[in-house]
């Protein structure tokens, strides 16, 4: 704990960084060759959003806003994106500030340091949301794609929904992951 | 709660600001924030020449042989559904007739075209130039997801293969799209149900000319992607199940002539402007795209074998 800065949220140390941008690389891999064969809709859940929360989850708003802005990075520019670059850096960066302002002791609140249900559910629903809307409005802003707003609300909210779906089994593995790294102690 | 943590009263410049946990320091926000702005700008600036093209294309070079290998490992765990629905022979029998199908339908769908330009046309300088096409065969490795509202997939063939962008994309029941950039072993294309694809469309009966509209919905899940043809001769009504074929660009970019699209399934007419807008049927099930080709100028160097317009390998 001796490079932890706050009492309630455990710091990024070397090993964890290291594994955050690994497991990072992995998703964007994961999301673009492997999940689209379960899509729903062509909706594809979003892996990069759901590493980017359990960080902001764990460690705050700061490093989750450096991983987003990272992940999105590489989501606007591996193979078949095809929209202005910087879009889902953008989008992926509001969500983590979004997920680390969770962090603390809403955070921490169930067993072995891990959020509740309730909260971790709430907290991708939520920067799901934020993350595909942003996406979204920052297209209409830029002109980038022509669809209705209909056809828009009905893909967020599919995209919501398999992001729970999907996030509910990998958030915990990513919070496991980087607490097996390093033990913290357990909050008092 | 800030009295249970002293060490955050002094943050870096030795003031008294404490900071409350899980809250970023605001000098790094806003130059993340700042940083996907200039990113956006620099790449919507660029245009075609966008200095974000280079990062795409290294990006791409590293994640392609990713993409393809996940994809070759992936393809026997995704055979295992067919496996268990029926027996071997079925699966097979189903193939080959479905091959078979396409390719009749796309004889079908040329046929009025062919009579008419053969009319139209005099002399061998014509029949030679649209006996047809060499083609690049390749397979679909990455595809885009829905929330980027644009219909784009990644192939396995790039500029080894002798491809560059803007060449017609098609599968063995008809027009798929064009390629948008290419990498050296992979490229993107965009897919003529992309809400930006515009392509260039002819009717067969009647020779009448239009444009092709991406509606931008992929159209799995028991729905078909469909796409919007609009006449420049408004006064014409094309009838229902008419065959729709591109009528071709200046040398064959982006697309090249007499690619069957698909067929008209239903027309709507304005009676303000009076002008009509049929709803076509595209021959390609966009939901299930495997093997493509992409049209190439015969006899292109390529690291695989090149189908020949006569239909021999090369």
């Amino acid at each position: 704990m001796s490079q932890t800065t706050s009492g309630l949220t455990p710091g990024i140390t070397t090993p964890r960084a290291a594994a955050a941008v690994w497991v990072l690389l992995m998703a964007v891999v994961l999301q673009v060759s492997v999940l689209p064969h379960l899509a729903f809709r062509g909706v594809v859940a979003d892996v990069v959003l759901l590493v980017v929360v359990a960080v902001g989850l764990r460690h705050g708003s700061e490093p989750a806003m450096v991983l987003g802005f990272a992940g999105g990075l590489l989501l606007d520019l591996v193979p078949p994106a095809d929209h202005v670059a910087g879009r889902w850096a953008l989008a992926l960066l509001v969500a983590g500030y979004v997920a680390g302002r969770v962090s603390g002791r809403a955070g921490r609140a169930g067993r072995a340091g891990s959020p509740r249900w309730p909260v971790l559910l709430g907290t991708v629903a939520a920067c799901s949301f934020v993350a595909s809307s942003l996406f979204a409005v920052s297209g209409m802003v830029l002109r980038d794609p022509l669809v209705g707003v209909p056809a828009l609300l009905e893909t967020v909210l599919v995209a919501v929904l398999s992001d729970v779906l999907l996030g509910a089994l990998l958030v915990p593995l990513v919070l496991a992951l980087d607490q097996r790294l390093e033990p913290d102690r357990l909050p008092a | 709660m800030t009295d249970l943590m002293p060490r955050e009263r002094l943050n870096r410049r030795g003031s008294l600001e404490p900071r409350a946990p899980g809250t970023p320091r605001r000098s790094r926000a806003v130059s993340l924030v700042l940083a996907c702005l200039v990113l956006m700008t620099l790449d919507l600036v660029g245009g075609e020449s966008s200095p974000v093209d280079a990062a795409r294309r290294l990006v791409g070079e590293a994640y392609a042989p990713v993409e393809a290998g996940v994809d070759a490992v992936l393809g026997p765990v995704l055979a295992v559904s067919g496996w268990f629905r029926t027996q071997d022979s079925l699966t097979e029998d189903v193939a080959r007739l479905e091959a078979e199908n396409d390719r009749l339908r796309g004889d079908l769908a040329t046929v009025d075209y062919e009579r008419n330009r053969l009319e139209e046309y005099d002399g061998l300088t014509a029949a030679a130039e649209q006996i047809g096409y060499a083609l690049v065969p390749a397979r679909v490795i990455g595809i885009g997801p829905a929330q980027t509202f644009s219909r784009t997939v990644t192939i396995d063939a790039g500029t080894d293969a002798g491809l560059r962008p803007d060449l017609t994309v098609v599968s063995a029941a008809g027009l798929v799209g064009r390629v948008i950039r290419v990498t050296s072993s992979s490229a993107t294309v965009l897919l003529v149900i992309d809400a930006d694809s515009t392509v260039g469309g002819r009717v067969g009966s009647s020779m009448k000319i239009g444009f092709l509209h991406g509606r931008g919905d992929l159209g799995d899940f028991g729905r078909t992607g469909r796409l919007d043809l609009e006449l420049v001769d408004q006064t014409t009504v094309p009838a229902r199940g008419d065959a729709v074929v591109t009528w071709g660009s200046e040398d064959g970019a982006p697309y090249v002539s007499g690619v069957p699209v698909g067929t008209v399934r239903s027309v709507y007419s304005s009676v303000r402007d009076s002008t009509q807008r049929a709803v076509i049927a595209p021959y390609v099930d966009f939901g299930a795209l495997d093997l493509v080709g992409v049209v190439v100028p015969s006899g292109t160097a390529s690291d695989r074998a090149v189908v020949e317009p006569d239909g021999t390998l090369r």
